[in-house]
């Protein structure tokens, strides 16, 4: 039997594959890889592509959107992105928070406004606990 | 029959109630079930980035990232999670108390704070407390996705850049179980160095492409991006357990209140035959 190392595939909603493979193949930052057992310990960073698997029996292909791949000596771990990632479309994507807190959060006062938190804490608490005396008389 | 038509309104509209609150509880409790499905599809990612951290803070690269140094803490960011819909019970009012207990010792340290808000309830949470506020967002769903997240963990990670934040906390509730759900309080950044650096054995050093800080700067924005999603998700199951516990209690408080109503209308009702009785036993007496 050849020589196998286990790959796991995994992004940050799901766990997409996990097995033992002769061969990877993945699109690196740098260029294509080819990831056989024993490979040297490696960190790359990943460009949107395809990624095969090859389990001796099998070829199995995932589509990534980017992330990270690292090898070590008996396990290669791949980080898949799940969306689109650019630094410009992340940027857009922070401006865009950004104006919804401006947008709903008119106020502009820095100070804290404890005493105002407090009390409506304290409303919200005198109302659970009225709900449960309530449902205790019952 | 005239008597007590207003009490058997009252019957009708309480029961149209524990309608509408069964229904919820019951899909709150299948969502509940799938939410859960999806906190534990996403811990494996997770697990794994901590693992090639962990890896990289002990191979022997010269580069030090600043999301795993400590500095004098001036000003601290948070986000705060929450859901966007109520009738979940004390869920988020229990989140606030303790967000608030968290301010008042941060402020009484002095550090100043910067928030940010996931989802509705902490929005408007945030509006009222008045501060400084960087992003926020809304709408996630049921599903929510990391794609999502990124823009209000971007606003406050570039604070943390620019060096105008020195810590990064995350606010949300923890699921427990079913009828738990505990509020907390959790440090993102800087990443804690003391479970990095344990078991320093042997020292080996990757091959890194392009080169270690590229690698390292995505590897931890995303390991960041992770956390805040797992701490979303992790809320949204909370949401769905605590909305089918108090839709539960709804529902038995309701039953409770039409036995109650049922009660008071059959004695208006034999008060009524009886005083209809003893009139006409009274009438032909009189005759």
């Amino acid at each position: 039997m050849s020589m196998t190392i286990h790959v796991d595939i995994v992004s940050a909603e799901a766990s997409i594959y996990s097995g033992l493979a002769e061969m990877v193949y993945a699109p690196g930052i740098m260029g294509e890889l080819g990831i056989a057992p024993r490979h040297a310990p490696l960190v790359t960073r990943l460009k949107p592509g395809e990624i095969r698997v090859d389990t001796g029996k099998e070829e199995l292909d995932f589509f990534i959107s980017g992330g990270i791949l690292e090898v070590q000596p008996h396990v290669i771990t791949v980080l898949a992105d799940t969306a689109i990632r650019a630094d410009d479309l992340d940027e857009a994507k922070a401006l865009e928070a950004k104006k919804r807190a401006e947008d709903k959060l008119a106020d502009k006062s820095a100070n804290i406004d404890f005493a105002k938190a407090q009390v409506e804490l304290a409303e919200a608490a005198a109302q659970l606990q009225a709900i449960s005396r309530l449902r205790k008389v019952k | 029959m005239a008597v007590g038509k207003e009490i058997k309104t009252k019957i009708a509209s309480v029961q149209s109630t524990q309608k509408i609150t069964r229904a919820m509880e019951m899909v709150a409790a299948s969502k509940m079930r799938k939410t859960q499905e999806r906190v534990l599809a996403a811990r494996p990612y997770a697990k794994k980035m901590s693992q090639v951290i962990r890896h990289l803070a002990q191979a022997s690269s010269e580069y030090k990232h600043a999301y795993l140094q400590e500095r004098d803490v001036k000003r601290i960011g948070v986000i705060l999670i929450s859901s966007d819909r109520g009738l979940c019970g004390g869920l988020n009012s229990n989140l606030f108390r303790k967000f608030v207990a968290q301010l008042k010792e941060w402020d009484s340290e002095g550090t100043e704070v910067v928030m940010a808000s996931i989802g509705l309830k902490g929005e408007g949470f945030l509006g009222r407390l008045g501060g400084e506020v960087l992003g926020s967002v809304t709408h996630l769903g049921e599903t929510p996705s990391i794609e999502d997240l990124i823009g209000v963990v971007k606003t406050m990670l570039a604070a943390y850049d620019e060096g105008h934040i020195d810590r990064f906390y995350i606010a949300h509730n923890d699921y427990v179980n079913t009828m738990t759900q505990s509020p907390q309080v959790v440090q993102l950044l800087p990443v804690h160095t003391e479970e990095l650096e344990e078991e320093l054995t042997h020292h080996w050093d990757y091959i890194y492409e392009p080169d270690a800080k590229d690698v390292l700067d995505q590897l931890l924005i995303r390991y960041i991006e992770s956390l805040v999603y797992q701490g979303v998700l992790e809320n949204n199951a909370c949401e769905q357990a605590a909305r089918m516990v108090a839709m539960k209690s709804a529902s038995d408080n309701a039953g409770t209140l039409i036995d109650e109503l049922q009660l008071v209308y059959n004695k208006a009702r034999q008060a009524s035959i009886t005083q209809e009785l003893s009139e006409i036993v009274a009438g032909a007496a009189a005759v």
